[in-house]
């Protein structure tokens, strides 16, 4: 099959570099992958042209990058399921909020560094058994979960918070702390569960789903941010603005059946917090000027015991 | 110019155990890898790390019977010995840094089955254990501190007065070349895979560690003995791995006949796999396959089992074969998977050029002989990388960094890599091509089956193709990620590796482990129960024989 290729490159050696693309046309076999046909193009067409790749099944993770905008591992994307279908060209670019070091490699630097700060190895306490340490199956296979990621960055490349605020630790790093915070063998659950509560952890997910859709492996990292903040609440780990916000959100709505933006930024800065209720101020002007502020003695919504029914079940269910 | 008491080059298994185990000696380690550490080859690894856990009533001895069975009597047994007595340490002490590791309904380490064992002792996580190890060790290096220089290309080796002192490594982001003095130098560097196309192995396994090893005067030894793994898809060489037939998956022909029972009636799919190898490529070659393959058939297993212990190869079947191996018979074949020779060590890692070590694939220690059984690699890392790292930490105390090491070695380097870029672009071609074809070339004359001449026809190509290497063009000019530059380098490496390869295949006048020869089918102790060894000299490999050591199993017809 003929495909076109649309490639955003960048060379730091040239002499002005700045982005540019660049379109090949390759003849490839019909099942081929993304992976083969940029290989095809830098092993035949183009040697200048700079990925990362190595094992060619989903397993080293060197291959994350961006195609049609979208992360994805170049190896496992069959090349036919990304050609549009106007004919238009396969637009691939570098994997998002890593910055590029050269064509399709981006800088893993920032990347590592915010795995490292999660302190990612077993902590036990106590002393060592003689043979292994004892665990249930079950949950050692909900671990394996987590212990799939690969690394491609393919979350960290598409997180939509940490285009916004680059102190997020991000999806990888969080995923990555849930597979100790996890483990029954770890004897720091609680120290971590502190630690991912302060700014850039846990409570800074927005929980847009994008590293859930863009995870080649299955890792479902916002799911793993959500357990956490559940296990951190259980912990008593609730005086955050993440954490109080959360627990605002869940009172309102049982009271009152909707959610009362008026009182959800008081709960959870505090009506006392002057600098948070100041930075608001402006944003409560606007909103009164367009008619946009709720009611200050808002009714319950009609049928609201059936809202607080829903809250009862699911409470049981935990 | 850099120092540090070890230098470990690899950051797959063997060298982040090496390189913790000399950390934790208290010397002062640097790790250098071309990849970043959890990249490397070792997370492919799918099934399993053996062991025999007395706790369990299992012995080591019947591991180690069963591993010097499966090398066809080539693997040194004293080195079988210390490998089978220390699985079991390496493998609780891999639980306790953290790997999960699939557990038994006590809540201890569970087994699978494996080929060419009498007993399960294969011990896994899901189908992905090399990656779970992998990053294991990862973590802990990152705990340490040792420092890991990420994207980093070793060049050369430095030996100064017989005895190796560094070598020369070029910074991949920024293109700079920089010397490295160490006092010690352990090799980790993997396989040789990509000199075969298709093989099962990543595009990084380009023997750069034994071609390096080999070029600084350190022997080679039993790089005829190739492994063809025996279920590998078609499509891109991918590995299926023998976790499969492990949990009870069939091979069968096109008539549906499960075939092995002609060839290993009684451990059927679970013979060795040269063995199953073999024998799926005679039903190949006679007409009983299925377009080049046989079917690797996991129906029976259930859903549950395959979701829960084969995921990621279900996966694999789903994406590079179109074939749900919950619905529907995957198509496989033999295919290039790992090498049995390797750098020459003895059972410190040491090889024949004082301080420098090597482990894991890269090194012969030997352990595999003639054939290597499935869930002994991942073993084969972690001991021989765990003694390597003790071996070289132990003997650089009380030494002193070789004073000659100067910068003077990076700027040759530089000078020769100069040399290639500044080559006339006109009318060359690019390294892809040249690769491709001595793939090609070793794969159909260097495969399951063998002859004289066949192996012949590819020593002749390989001769003609690297008088092609000598002249192919680098578009990129550039230092920051010349992957051309690097890929053309790793292209070197590649050909002395094919080359002993087919010198070793030639020398080797019988039939043992996966080294199969239509024209001398037999085995024959009489003359070549011993190890082909290969020094490299401005002529070609210079060989010698080196004998195989036997401790308490002799060598008998082998059946499975």
């Amino acid at each position: 099959m003929d495909v076109t290729l649309n490639v955003k490159r960048y060379n730091p050696d040239a002499a002005k570099p700045a982005s540019y693309n660049q379109e090949y046309r390759i003849d490839l076999e019909d099942g081929s992958s993304l992976l083969d046909g940029l290989i095809k193009v830098r092993e035949e067409m183009d040697g200048t042209l700079a990925l990362r790749c190595s094992c060619r099944s989903a397993i080293c993770g060197s291959c994350a990058m961006r195609v049609n905008g979208r992360a994805v591992l170049a190896c496992n994307t069959k090349m036919k399921d990304v050609m549009p279908k106007d004919g238009s060209p396969v637009k691939v670019e570098p994997a998002g909020n890593m910055g590029v070091v050269k064509d399709l490699i981006v800088n893993f630097d920032v990347f590592w560094g915010k795995i490292k700060a999660v302190k990612p190895w077993l902590q036990p306490e106590g002393p060592v058994p003689q043979g292994e340490y004892l665990a249930p199956n079950e949950a050692m296979l909900h671990l394996a979960g987590v212990m799939g990621c690969i690394m491609c960055g393919a979350c960290v490349s598409d997180c939509t918070v940490l285009e916004v605020d680059k102190n997020f630790l991000g999806p990888a790093a969080l995923a990555k702390a849930y597979r100790f915070v996890g483990d029954p063998r770890d004897a720091h659950e609680k120290d971590r569960l502190k630690d991912l509560t302060k700014y850039g952890g846990m409570w800074d997910c927005t929980r847009c789903m994008q590293c859930v859709q863009v995870c080649p492996k299955g890792v479902d990292p916002m799911g793993r941010i959500m357990k956490m903040r559940d296990k951190a609440l259980a912990a008593g780990y609730n005086n955050t603005y993440g954490a109080r916000h959360a627990l605002a959100f869940t009172d309102l709505v049982r009271h009152g059946g909707h959610l009362d933006e008026l009182r959800l930024p008081i709960k959870t800065f505090g009506i006392f917090n002057v600098k948070e209720m100041l930075k608001l101020a402006p944003i409560g002007m606007r909103s009164q000027m367009v008619g946009k502020v709720p009611p200050l003695f808002p009714k319950p919504i009609p049928g609201i015991q059936n809202v607080r029914r829903i809250f009862e079940k699911v409470e049981a269910k935990r | 110019m850099f120092d540090h008491d070890v230098l470990v080059i690899g950051a797959g298994l063997a060298g982040m155990r090496a390189a913790l185990a000399a950390s934790q000696a208290g010397v002062n380690v640097a790790v250098v890898t071309k990849v970043f550490p959890v990249r490397s080859h070792s997370n492919a690894a799918q099934g399993g790390i053996n062991a025999a856990l007395t706790d369990r009533g299992d012995k080591w001895e019947d591991h180690a019977y069963d591993t010097v069975k499966g090398s066809d009597y080539l693997g040194d047994q004293d080195a079988i010995e210390i490998m089978c007595k220390e699985a079991g340490s390496e493998i609780i002490n891999m639980e306790h840094m953290g790997t999960i590791f699939n557990r038994d309904a006590e809540g201890k380490l569970g087994v699978r089955a494996f080929g060419g064992q009498r007993q399960a002792r294969t011990f896994f996580v899901a189908d992905f254990t090399g990656q779970a190890l992998l990053y294991v060790l990862h973590e802990q290096v990152m705990k340490s501190g040792v420092r890991v220089y990420e994207e980093w290309f070793v060049l050369s080796l430095i030996v100064e007065g017989g005895e190796c002192c560094g070598a020369v490594v070029m910074e991949m982001k920024t293109g700079e070349v920089h010397t490295i003095r160490a006092k010690a130098v352990i090799m980790a560097t993997g396989g040789i895979g990509r000199v075969f196309e298709p093989s099962t192995n990543a595009l990084i396994c380009t023997g750069d560690g034994m071609a390096l090893a080999y070029r600084a005067g350190a022997p080679l030894m039993d790089m005829e003995m190739i492994q063809y793994h025996p279920t590998t898809l078609k499509s891109n060489g991918a590995l299926m791995s023998e976790a499969a037939r492990g949990e009870g998956a069939y091979l069968i022909n096109k008539d549906g006949d499960r075939f092995m029972k002609r060839y290993a009636p009684n451990m059927m799919e679970l013979a060795s796999r040269d063995v199953v190898s073999r024998s799926e490529q005679t039903e190949i070659n006679e007409g009983r396959g299925v377009n080049g393959c046989v079917l690797l058939d996991c129906r029976h297993l259930g859903e549950k089992l395959i979701k829960e212990k084969l995921g990621q190869i279900r996966q694999l079947g789903i994406d590079f074969a179109n074939a749900d191996m919950i619905k529907e018979p995957v198509p496989v074949r033999p295919g290039m998977h790992y090498v049995m020779g390797g750098i020459r060590t003895n059972y410190d890692g040491l090889t024949s050029i004082p301080g420098l070590y090597a482990a894991g694939e890269t090194a012969c220690v030997s352990v595999h002989g003639g054939n290597r059984l499935g869930a002994n690699s991942l073993l084969d890392t972690l001991v021989f990388g765990k003694r390597s790292g003790q071996h070289a930490a132990a003997g650089v105390k009380s030494k002193q960094h070789a004073a000659g090491v100067t910068d003077a070695y990076s700027e040759a380097e530089k000078k020769k890599i100069q040399a290639i870029l500044d080559r006339p672009a006109d009318g060359g071609e690019l390294f892809g091509k040249v690769r491709q074809e001595l793939g090609e070339t070793m794969n159909k004359y260097l495969a399951v089956f063998r002859d004289q001449q066949g192996m012949e026809t590819a020593q002749r190509k390989v001769k003609e193709l690297r008088m092609r290497y000598e002249k192919v063009i680098v578009h990129d000019k550039g230092r920051t990620f010349n992957t051309n530059l690097i890929f053309t380098l790793e292209l070197g490496f590649m050909f002395d590796c094919a080359e002993t390869v087919i010198v070793g295949a030639l020398e080797r006048k019988e039939s043992r482990g996966a080294h199969t020869r239509t024209d001398m089918p037999k085995r024959d102790d009489a003359n070549w129960l011993k190890h082909v060894v290969q020094f490299r000299t401005p002529e070609g490999p210079r060989i010698e024989d080196q004998p195989v050591k036997i401790t308490q199993w002799q060598p008998q017809v082998r059946s499975y």
